[in-house]
């Protein structure tokens, strides 16, 4: 049976080089949105705020931000399509971003 | 074309190693990114969904072959072996590290070229005509001047922090391909009756979310005083432009709150004022900077050359071509050569480094070394003999770069839009591909004539869609895209801004809109002649509307 969940993950841009990251479960910011922690509740929610403050001041990324998602058989898909791009890359240029070097996820713009 | 002297080459050696020093503070956490973010962006550098993005300044669109290969190697060592064209003649890359920014930089710095004031609230790199120096309708190179106003205004302490960003266009021809009147100051060449020659200036034009046409401040300035009166403006506008707001701090918005009327009389006062010792144009200084624009050694050539004519006789693609990419060049003999950046279903504006080498390479051998960037989104070999046409043609060709569609449907202006870009709303790109493809035959487009499809992905309208003939506007509700059509915009001399045509499209049905609008010209146009935008003028939006809608509501 498919269980969605529907929740926040927390994503930011990689200040050396402005990939975009997503933080995960152990604390550690990954390039592929599947691996991102999901939470579900406003406080878990907000304690991962918390941490998104501490790698801004941390200089690991420049901004980080709430994005809605959901998680679905394991893969994550981000509410807003602009966070479905940012997910994967271009969608004109498939030879080019996450999509194109093993660390894309999620979902496609238009899925 | 404009070489660096010692004093620009320590100018900009020493603003890569000011940055250098910023980006490394920055890396190391000395720096905050608040701190940080006003330093990068007076250096070109954004960050955008994907990664950095550099522009690089590309002043009034003008390239040496040696410039050309420099970006063609950037393009390779620092980003993905391509780089964008952009509707303000610069160039853009989009997946750059900012580890390896100053590096980048000083790589340009060796060819004289920078990112300075390619963003922030400053004079932006000024544009101009991009057959400038080649027109035939030209009564003199606007370079020049544009060389003048980019040394005036790079770093001018009094205008590095203004209300908004500024952005000035000058032209040297009667027909203005420089979209002067959409411009926060537009200059524009005319002669009076004694046969002098002076500028009109024009000033608060510009798209954006208040999209404006220009008013003419001061019809025939003489050339000496341009300076003194472009910092008049400059200064009314730093005084009096509003700071509170950001969407209401361009010059537009202050000329339109204050009154023309108004608005002049400050200029003028502020004009009178000065005592333009300190700014004046200096004559030698104006010829000094000339020299570097003097025309090239151009050969004494008859009006049509036999080779070029047998070529275009016996080859029907290179006569399709030679119908719409070259243009009229002021010496008999000679051609300017339009370079398509619009392949078929191709991404508007990207070039690759193979491209950029081959191009460069055809400046070497048949154009004087130069190249033009247009803020079409094409490039220009402006000094073509006419019996190099066909040669020229045939490597074009060999590298995806011959396509016949300068000024028709599938040239079509688009932003990068949320493909790349944080501040877009919707996707431009693969819209303009879809129409590129649904209207790939070349005959076609032509048979439509002129038609200028522009594209933005948000309100900002980098893509220009205001002044499109057909203008399509990228948004967003609820996180679906979604495009509204505006119609009978021009940047050119008849300037004027398009209007809505009605409720707006998914991305999957414009194409079928773009198809009914040119489908329903066709059959309003009185004869071939009747362009798309004049039926636009004389007939209204009336028949587009019905073509489009009334079958909907009729269901």
């Amino acid at each position: 049976m498919t269980v969605t969940e529907i929740g926040k993950a927390l994503t930011g841009n990689r200040l050396y080089d402005g990939e975009v990251v997503f933080l995960t479960r152990t604390g550690i910011w990954s390039e592929t949105i599947d691996a991102a922690a999901v939470a579900l509740e406003p406080l878990s929610q907000a304690a991962l705020e918390k941490r998104g403050e501490a790698a801004v001041a941390n200089n690991q990324v420049t901004e980080a931000y709430l994005i809605d998602v959901e998680r679905r058989n394991g893969r994550v898909r981000a509410q807003h399509i602009r966070e479905r791009i940012r997910a994967l890359g271009p969608t004109v240029r498939q030879d080019l971003g996450k999509q194109s070097d093993g660390t894309g996820g999620g979902f496609a713009a238009h899925a | 074309m404009y070489r660096y002297d010692e004093f620009d080459h320590r100018f900009v050696a020493e603003r890569v190693a000011q940055f250098r020093d910023q980006a490394e503070r920055r890396l190391s956490g000395e720096l905050t990114e608040e701190e940080f973010k006003p330093l990068r962006l007076m250096n070109g550098l954004y960050l955008q969904l994907h990664a950095y993005m550099l522009r690089v300044a590309i002043p009034y669109g003008t390239l040496s072959a040696r410039q050309m290969r420099r970006l063609a190697d950037v393009a390779d060592k620092y980003d993905r072996g391509y780089g964008h064209f952009t509707t303000r003649q610069n160039i853009q890359y989009n997946w750059i590290k900012l580890e390896e920014t100053a590096n980048l930089l000083a790589e340009l710095s060796e060819v004289e070229m920078h990112a300075i004031q390619t963003s922030g609230n400053c004079i932006r790199n000024v544009t101009t005509d991009h057959w400038a120096g080649a027109a035939a309708d030209e009564l003199a190179d606007p370079r020049p001047v544009a060389e003048l106003l980019r040394q005036w205004s790079t770093l001018h302490p009094e205008f590095s922090f203004l209300p908004r960003k500024f952005k000035i266009a000058v032209t040297g021809a009667p027909n203005d391909r420089a979209a002067v009147k959409v411009h926060d100051i537009g200059l524009r060449m005319h002669a009076n009756d004694k046969g002098e020659h002076g500028w009109e200036v024009i000033v608060g034009g510009g798209l954006g979310r208040t999209p404006l046409i220009g008013f003419t401040v001061r019809n025939f300035l003489p050339e000496a005083d341009l300076l003194t009166y472009l910092e008049a403006i400059m200064r009314v506008y730093n005084l009096h432009g509003r700071r509170d707001n950001k969407y209401k701090a361009r010059i537009k918005i202050l000329v339109h709150e204050l009154g023309e009327e108004n608005f002049r009389a400050e200029v003028e006062a502020e004009f009178n004022r000065q005592t333009k010792l300190d700014v004046e144009v200096e004559q030698h200084e104006l010829e000094r900077i000339s020299a570097y624009f003097a025309a090239p050694d151009f050969e004494v050539l008859p009006k049509r050359s036999a080779d070029y004519e047998i070529a275009f006789a016996r080859n029907p693609d290179f006569a399709q071509w030679v119908r719409s990419n070259i243009a009229a060049h002021r010496r008999d003999g000679y051609a300017i050569v339009n370079i398509s950046l619009k392949p078929e279903g191709g991404i508007p504006g990207d070039a690759t480094s193979d491209q950029m080498r081959s191009i460069a390479d055809l400046a070497d051998r048949f154009s004087f070394d130069e190249i033009r960037v247009s803020h079409h989104q094409n490039l220009v070999l402006p000094h073509v003999k006419q019996d190099d046409l066909y040669k020229v043609w045939k490597v074009l060709r060999a590298n995806d770069l011959a396509t016949a569609n300068i000024g028709a449907a599938g040239d079509i202006i688009a932003c990068p839009g949320l493909d790349y870009c944080t501040l877009a709303t919707a996707r431009s790109i693969p819209i303009a591909q879809t129409i590129s493809r649904r209207f790939a035959d070349l005959n076609r487009q032509h048979e439509i004539g002129p038609l200028r499809i522009n594209i933005s992905g948000c309100i900002n309208a980098c893509g220009h869609h205001h002044v499109g003939h057909i203008g399509i506007l990228g948004l967003e509700k609820k996180g679906v895209e979604y495009y509204q059509i505006t119609l009978g915009g021009s940047s050119a001399t008849d300037a004027s801004i398009g209007t809505i045509l009605g409720p707006g499209f998914s991305g999957d049905e414009v194409p079928d809109a773009i198809e009914t609008i040119v489908k329903t010209y066709l059959d309003v146009r009185k004869g071939g002649d009747e362009t798309f935008l004049d039926v636009i003028r004389r007939a209204g939006h009336a028949p587009f509307k019905e073509a489009l809608y009334a079958p909907a509501q009729r269901q």
